[in-house]
């Protein structure tokens, strides 16, 4: 998106369709697991097997240790997802579930049980970007990018200022919301990368929907619901849609552009006019977030 | 030789490959920058403060309290005869951060944020070719092979 973005703004390209596929279902759980795990820091770390839901679990474990989130908060943001995922025609899981089926999923690292993972994924996603020029002669109803972000951030995990958020999303997040002029409070629909249920709680934190430590509360008082302060993930996140890796990033774009265009059908936002997607590589090392308006 | 380093090394070569000879011999390395003094665990050949190249070992305790943890039961390729195993990120009273293994010495039901550790060498005595790593164990415990 944000090459494509570039090419476009550099006045090389005047449209430019961006194409997102995956298939992981040719490779086994384990398989998958240590190419993903690989994706952390390998000299020091994948050595001791560590894994992406390890990662993640750490944050977790540290995230509720300092902030005294719980393990049913937690559960909440899957439980939400699911919920709307059912809603979703493209979702990989259209089925509600209960907190109690979740607690009781099989354990993969804790604090995380089967539920609190998202699931591999195919899947494929295209979006055509074009100059506002070209967009205004080929389409009656465009959606615009308004702000860009992206950051990194140290490659292991050890070298980071805290275990407890990823410095990657903040300051993309910061540049995003500077170039489009808005602030957390103007967002009305967000698409977040919730490969883990801690995952989106931290998101709240690192997009400044809620303050540092304030996510768990935010998912247990429904604010990330439609009707709550920002509806997050109502296609159903990574969780229940899936994340099939190349696609989820352009599907986040798919599906704000839908919400902004009030095309969402039973999952509409009502009168949606600022989305944003925030979506990360590998444990944070690297993080995009976008800022997308309708006139 | 850093291809002894860990149960599955994915980075033979490194320009602090000896660390793994210190660890064989039971001592656990830091790096220190010749030219700025910085010193880091894990160890690093340039130097995140000045970027210089030229640094020495200097060796570490090792101490340090538990950051945070969990214990993987869903395990990679590679690590599927020791699964479940339970990695800890532990902030080293001599600076720096470790990630290992839990040893022996520390009760699975025992391990709570905070806790105090120490970060000990180890070798895996039953691979054919020499192989070693470190273990987070009670503070006091002495190097040795297992």
């Amino acid at each position: 998106m944000r090459t494509a973005w570039m090419a476009i703004k550099a006045g090389v390209h005047d449209v430019v369709a961006v194409i997102g596929c995956q298939k992981m279902t040719e490779l086994s759980t384990p398989e998958i697991l240590a190419l993903m795990g690989r994706v952390g820091e390998v000299q020091w770390e994948s050595g001791f097997g560590t894994t992406f839901p390890g990662y993640y679990a750490m944050f977790a474990k540290r995230h509720m240790h300092e902030f005294g989130t719980t393990r049913e908060q937690l559960l909440d943001v899957a439980v939400k997802n699911h919920h709307y995922g059912a809603m979703n025609p493209f979702a990989l899981f259209r089925k509600e579930i209960t907190k109690e089926k979740a607690a009781a999923s099989e354990d993969v690292a804790t604090p995380f049980q089967v539920y609190d993972c998202c699931a591999n994924a195919d899947g494929a996603a295209c979006v055509i970007l074009a100059s506002e020029q070209k967009a205004r002669e080929i389409s009656s109803n465009p959606v615009w990018l308004s702000g860009m972000g992206c950051a990194s951030a140290t490659m292991s995990v050890l070298s980071r200022p805290n275990l407890v958020g990823l410095p990657s999303a903040e300051a993309a997040a910061a540049q995003a919301y500077e170039m489009a002029g808005i602030g957390p409070d103007d967002v009305d629909v967000a698409d977040v990368h919730d490969c883990f249920t801690v995952a989106e709680i931290m998101a709240y934190e690192d997009l400044g929907f809620c303050k540092k430590g304030e996510g768990g509360p935010f998912i247990e008082e429904k604010q990330a619901y439609i009707g709550g302060k920002v509806a997050v993930n109502v296609d159903g996140g990574l969780k229940a849609k899936g994340h099939p890796i190349g696609a989820t990033g352009v599907s986040m774009t798919y599906e704000i552009a839908k919400q902004l265009r009030g095309e969402a059908g039973e999952r509409q936002v009502p009168d949606a006019k600022v989305g944003l997607t925030h979506n990360v590589g590998g444990i944070g090392q690297y993080c995009f977030v976008q800022v997308m308006t309708r006139e | 030789m850093f291809k002894w380093f860990g149960k599955v090394n994915y980075t033979p070569y490194t320009k602090v490959s000896d660390f793994a000879q210190h660890l064989r011999d039971g001592r656990l390395m830091a790096s220190q920058c010749k030219k700025c003094g910085a010193t880091s665990f894990p160890p690093k050949a340039d130097c995140e403060a000045c970027m210089s190249d030229a640094f020495d070992f200097v060796e570490v305790s090792g101490k340090g309290r538990l950051h945070t943890f969990t214990r993987i039961v869903a395990a990679p390729t590679g690590f599927e005869d020791v699964v479940p195993y339970t990695v800890g990120v532990v902030d080293l009273d001599d600076g720096g951060k470790a990630l290992a293994w839990f040893g022996e010495t520390v009760e699975e039901n025992d391990i709570e944020i905070g806790m105090e550790l120490q970060v000990v060498p180890r070798i895996f005595e039953e691979l054919e070719e020499i192989k070693v790593y470190y273990s987070l164990e009670r503070p006091g415990t002495k190097w040795a092979k297992v």
